[in-house]
């Protein structure tokens, strides 16, 4: 493959130990230090907790449709008691498990720690993590929070019940709701371990990414997706703590009588009065300084990873790769100031709101030079419409919409207004399930062949593609309608209020779209798993990409590479006319011995 | 293919805008859901700043969706047969799509700070030792009612004749029903007997948070004889979608009667035992919410 392979690099450069099979089997697939594995661990977990969330969503829609019918099939099995219909306590505990698993299990992990794993050594040419072992951890810190937000689901009577934003009182005080006893309690516990594995990952990748690239791979050659995964984890490292430490002082409230978010004499439901001296409002803010940090965790990666794709089938280089990662940057900085905006009708003092929406109106800057750079990459390329390029422009249509709704709630006056209702709803699921899925779905279909060697299936992938594409839009985009009609969120039967009373069938359009969506996604699995065992076999590089992984073999054996990369260019140098290939690997040296790449190793 | 792809990209500002335009402009049919009437002549400038914002924004969604568009169609590696452009950007293009943008979006930070004064920030003020308003010792009207959120109603008091709440002749309002008189500028007092709960009023475009220990002030004018509804926008538990009040905007010499009427009956009322009802209605209250 590559003309530069340096030697002394063997394939296989772990000592051969005699083991047991079963405790090699353990070793290598279970309690794995390979960055590769435990990426694939993190894929298949996240997989198929994003099933869960999904079907948790379908419920709701289900209740928001036909609100108080008996749901077909798995009604009668999960609520006999109320005949098969959703309870309004467990319409509560659905939304806030949906939005729970959603966040924290799937795409959080999905894009940070499954890409992330998997991709970052292999993009800058490193053989691994910079401590496998901690990686190890961090994907089994996810156990305990799975254990216990998933039995925080089936405590009786209720399941949390207080919000993905746990927001005391209501999280605080038992009473307040059948949801807030035992289950809350897990609830938490379960969210402290996520922000344990977060973390543990993100100094992780801090590391590997400052230490560990290879020879030429300087900071201005990295591929955007690493870009993207390293603020992501700056983002993470300086984040969490604050959220792991505010959970763990909600945590305290509730056992110990402490009094950090209980007012004096907080009482619910005639519940004895607690001691308190404390302020629901301090939550909010520290949630929220982790949680909307948590929103660009949720995208920045996934911006990176569609970056590279566009490029690589637009098959010409990433308009503007500085400002591209300057934006980058820029997101994240400001990210950390704008928390407030999630609290402007909260009570907190409208004078801070206005400087918290100074900010938050200045992120759609970057936001827009980012877009405005992957349509540069698309104008006169020579496109090539594969599945995981349909994915990256849907990814670029669906946020754009997002960012743009974004401008409104941003602003004080008109978020007073939409604060709360499902224009909120339609705006963060544009970015979420718009953006990072598509991201998500174009970074699985794009790194398949490197994974497992082989592709998946490009006709099934693009019905798909389309399918999803059209009912994610018709899920999600009517929504800004029912927000202008301030709908609001979390009802679980709106339309007893006079204002709402005519938006039941364009909520019924909305559920047969979100069924759709899930039914489509069918497709997708069998086309994952039947690629596994039929899926055309593929070597390196199946798509004349750039970066580093795809000069690896595919799946890349332990220490991935088979030879010792060595970095000559940045990552998207596609279709020089001064070449004779439309693509020239990072770790090619041209012929002509132009390349400057050593010198700044 | 190719083709076929960019018409798929295309229907996304198609159909966006026309759904916008159809919530907009027509009357009724399953699209027909716009903002609900505002009857608060404070926020009128709110529906303003939305409406510049959207009309912004939706030229750049169509703009943007158009260009996907027109570019998958021109680029697609089927029918391009020129070569990729080699190029790695253009100093002068980022320059332009960057300040560009910073100004509007300053300009429309700029305008709604004065938008955001106007309803939320700069609070109603009355005359002080001197007697004029609009003097240096003005003070802050003070709260003429005040609504508490409990799990899961409205509880309203009025202030009594000497205009103060917390005072012995304040007025016990219905539970989940606020009154008002139109054309007066009303300052009210919020809080929560336990959890957060968000008095929201879309006909007045008021929402604000009530939270326990502390008090909210708001304010509003309501200038159009009618009953409004009162949601709340906080998750406050498993009976927050039945959150419902009324807000009712009366002539003053209504308003007023009306509170007479309260007054009466908080001391004149004589016990009258409820009469007897059937058991179940109260059952189905609970457990069967209407469709």
């Amino acid at each position: 493959m590559s003309s530069t392979t340096v030697t002394n690099w063997p394939a296989e450069n772990e000592p051969v130990v005699e083991r047991s099979s079963f405790g090699t089997w353990l070793m290598t697939y279970v309690f794995a230090r390979d960055h590769k594995i435990i990426g694939l661990q993190f894929l298949f977990s996240t997989l198929l907790w994003f099933f869960v969330g999904g079907m948790l969503a379908m419920a709701i829609r289900w209740q928001l449709a036909w609100p108080w019918q008996n749901m077909p099939i798995v009604g009668p099995m999960l609520f006999s008691g109320e005949g098969g219909q959703i309870s309004p306590e467990f319409y509560t505990t659905l939304v806030t498990q949906h939005a729970t698993v959603m966040i924290f299990f799937v795409i959080i992990p999905i894009l940070a720690a499954a890409f992330g794993n998997y991709l970052i050594p292999l993009m800058i040419g490193a053989e691994d993590m910079a401590f496998p072992t901690l990686n190890m951890c961090s994907y089994w810190m996810m156990w305990p929070a799975f254990l216990l937000i998933g039995t925080s689901f089936f405590v009786p009577p209720y399941g949390a019940g207080a919000g993905w934003t746990s927001y005391p009182p209501l999280a605080a005080l038992t009473e307040s709701s059948p949801g807030s006893g035992m289950a809350q309690t897990l609830w938490l516990g379960g969210v402290m371990f996520v922000g344990i594995a977060s973390m543990m990952g993100s100094v992780n990748y801090l590391t590997t990414i400052i230490q560990m690239r290879a020879p030429g791979m300087t900071m201005m050659r990295l591929p955007m997706t690493i870009w993207g995964m390293f603020v992501t984890a700056i983002l993470q490292a300086f984040a969490l703590p604050v959220l792991t430490a505010a959970a763990i002082m909600q945590m305290t409230d509730r056992l110990f009588g402490t009094g950090f978010y209980l007012p004096e004499m907080a009482t619910a439901n005639n519940s004895a009065a607690v001691s308190g001296g404390g302020q629901p409002l301090l939550w909010q803010h520290l949630f929220w300084f982790y949680s909307h940090p948590a929103v660009y965790i949720m995208i920045l990666p996934a911006m990176g990873m569609v970056s590279d794709i566009l490029a690589t089938f637009s098959r010409k280089p990433l308009f503007g790769y500085r400002p591209m990662v300057l934006s980058i940057c820029v997101i994240a900085g400001l990210g950390f100031v704008v928390w407030g905006h999630h609290m402007y009708t909260s009570g907190m003092s409208p004078v801070l709101g206005i400087t918290f929406a100074a900010a938050t109106v200045m992120i759609a800057v970057p936001s827009a030079v980012k877009v405005f750079n992957w349509l540069g990459t698309l104008w006169g390329g020579r496109l090539q419409l594969t599945t995981p390029m349909l994915y990256a422009i849907g990814f670029v249509s669906m946020f754009i919409i997002g960012g743009l709704s974004g401008i409104l709630m941003a602003s004080t006056p008109v978020d007073v207004v939409i604060h709360d209702t499902y224009y909120i709803v339609a705006h963060f699921h544009y970015v979420l399930v718009g953006a990072a899925t598509m991201g998500i779905f174009a970074g699985i279909y794009y790194w398949y062949p490197k994974m497992f060697g082989r592709m998946m299936n490009e006709f099934w992938g693009k019905v798909h593609f389309a399918l999803t594409f059209i009912f994610i839009n018709g899920t999600f985009f009517p929504m800004h309608l029912l927000g202008a009609g301030n709908m609001p969120r979390r009802y679980a039967d709106p339309y007893h209020f006079e204002l709402f009373a005519d938006m039941l069938p364009l909520n019924r359009f909305i559920t047969i779209c979100a069924f759709a969506t899930m039914a489509a996604q069918l497709i997708f699995v069998l086309n994952f798993f039947g690629s596994l065992a039929f899926g055309r076999r593929v070597g390196r590089n199946p798509w004349n990409a750039n970066t580093l992984e795809w000069s690896a073999p595919s799946p890349p054996g332990h220490g991935n590479f088979d030879f010792q990369p060595i970095v000559y260019r940045g990552p998207y140098e596609y279709g020089d006319p001064t070449c004779e290939r439309d693509f020239q690997p990072q770790t090619e040296p041209s012929l002509d011995g132009k390349d400057r790449g050593l010198a700044h190793a | 293919m190719g083709k076929f792809w960019s018409l798929l990209f295309l229907c996304v500002p198609v159909l966006g805008t026309a759904m916008y335009l159809a919530g907009m402009y027509t009357s009724s049919g399953p699209l027909a859901m716009w903002f609900p009437e505002n009857i608060n002549p404070m926020a009128e400038e709110i529906d303003l700043l939305h409406d510049i914002i959207l009309a912004l924004s939706g030229v750049v969604f169509v703009a943007t969706g158009l260009a996907i568009f027109l570019f998958m169609w021109c680029y697609e590696c089927g029918c391009n047969k020129q070569l990729a452009k080699f190029v790695h950007g253009n100093h002068r293009v980022e320059l332009w799509w960057t300040i560009i943008p910073t100004i509007v979006l300053v300009a429309l930070a700029v305008y709604q700070f004065k938008v955001y004064a106007d309803v939320r920030i700069n609070r109603p003020m009355m005359a002080g030792a001197d007697g004029v308003k609009g003097t240096a010792d003005d003070v802050p009207e003070p709260a003429s009612f005040e609504v508490m959120g409990r799990q899961f109603e409205w509880r309203i008091r009025y202030a009594g004749e000497d205009r103060l709440l917390d005072t012995p002749d304040d007025i016990l309002g219905d539970v989940n029903e606020l009154h008002c008189p139109t054309g007066t500028v009303m300052v009210g007092s919020l809080k929560s007997a336990d959890v957060l709960h968000s008095f929201f009023i879309p006909a007045l475009r008021l929402k604000n948070d009530m939270i326990p220990g502390t008090r909210q002030i708001v304010w509003f004018q309501a200038d159009k004889i009618g009953s409004y509804e009162i949601v709340c926008a906080e998750l406050c538990g498993w009976g927050h979608y039945k959150m419902k009040g009324r807000f009712v905007a009366e002539p003053p010499d209504q308003f007023q009667a009306y509170l007479q009427r309260l007054r009466e009956k908080q001391f004149l009322r004589e016990y009258v035992p409820a009469p007897p009802q059937p058991a179940t209605d109260q059952v189905a209250l609970d457990n069967q919410p209407t469709n």
